[in-house]
């Protein structure tokens, strides 16, 4: 017999945004040395892929976690229309503070999305490229240390 | 602990509809998806199996036997099937995503007796899937 199951959905979204990693906390050549061709002063952009996972109990009366057209109008709102065709650097408040790497991008985006009011905000996982991928699921989602 | 993932894709045509809803209210829950003609998707399953090799075998579990279970539970029953009559096991449900891949881990759990089913995944479409897994602590319910 099965014993309790859990059950997360996950929806995929898309935003195109250009980039640049530089910190002014560190020397020209400190920058070009840490971030490499992505520290180019113009920017470059990428076609990133936003994996919004969502969890909780399934609704028997609609055999959903959240409704899709609750979801899709949140994340396009808080973050597809917020991201997508933008400077990162200059037109998300957020990265005028920080660097937009793609942990930090994922950090912002789980925080803008955590307050989603039908189900609770799971994980985040951002495809940068099709080779590059980064996950937040918050701050208790601890690592656990390898020990020595 | 190793875990083996092995995929099948079937299709299969659905609608949601829920009659204890007015038709105004099916229409502005499940917008699109209440069409009582229905529509299709090609469904990727993707299934995960836990456990240990076995020293003798260097197997987690024998493949061919998983891929079997899965013709047999999932694709025989769903593959070119409509889920909303031809599926016993979604009898009264709606047949979104989260009840598919509850209703394939129910199939599935009890037959898989080499390691333990880890992890049901269904997509609906590469922009869409479910995760079904095993309530460690409670959370998320």
């Amino acid at each position: 017999m099965s014993g309790a199951l859990k059950i997360s959905l996950t929806r995929r979204y898309r935003f195109a945004a250009s980039h640049r990693l530089h910190s002014p906390r560190f020397s020209h050549e400190e920058n070009l040395r840490l971030y490499g061709k992505c520290s180019n002063p113009y920017g470059h952009g990428h076609n990133y892929v936003l994996g919004v996972t969502i969890t909780g109990p399934v609704d028997p009366d609609t055999g959903m976690v959240a409704n899709l057209g609750e979801l899709d109008p949140f994340v396009e709102r808080e973050v597809v229309e917020a991201f997508d065709h933008k400077f990162l650097n200059e037109e998300v408040a957020e990265f005028r503070e920080s660097v937009p790497t793609t942990e930090n991008v994922c950090r912002e985006i789980y925080r803008r999305l955590k307050s989603f009011p039908a189900a609770r905000l799971e994980r985040v996982r951002i495809e940068e490229t099709s080779k590059n991928s980064f996950e937040f699921a918050g701050e208790s989602a601890g690592v656990e240390q390898r020990k020595p | 602990m190793i875990r083996v993932t092995r995929k099948v894709e079937f299709s299969a045509a659905h609608f949601y509809h829920n009659p204890s809803f007015s038709a105004e209210e099916n229409r502005r829950i499940f917008g699109k998806c209440n069409n009582p003609h229905g529509h299709g998707h090609n469904y990727v399953v993707e299934v995960t199996v836990a456990g240990e090799p076995d020293p003798a075998t260097g197997m987690v579990l024998d493949l061919k036997e998983l891929k079997e279970i899965l013709q047999r539970e999932i694709c025989d029953r769903m593959d070119h099937r409509h889920l909303n009559y031809e599926v016993p096991e979604l009898a009264g449900q709606i047949p979104t995503c989260e009840n598919i891949a509850t209703v394939i881990w129910k199939l599935l759990e009890p037959k898989i007796t080499q390691g333990k089913l880890d992890r049901v995944r269904l997509y609906e479409s590469p922009d869409l899937f479910a995760d079904c897994t095993a309530d460690s602590n409670g959370s998320g319910r």
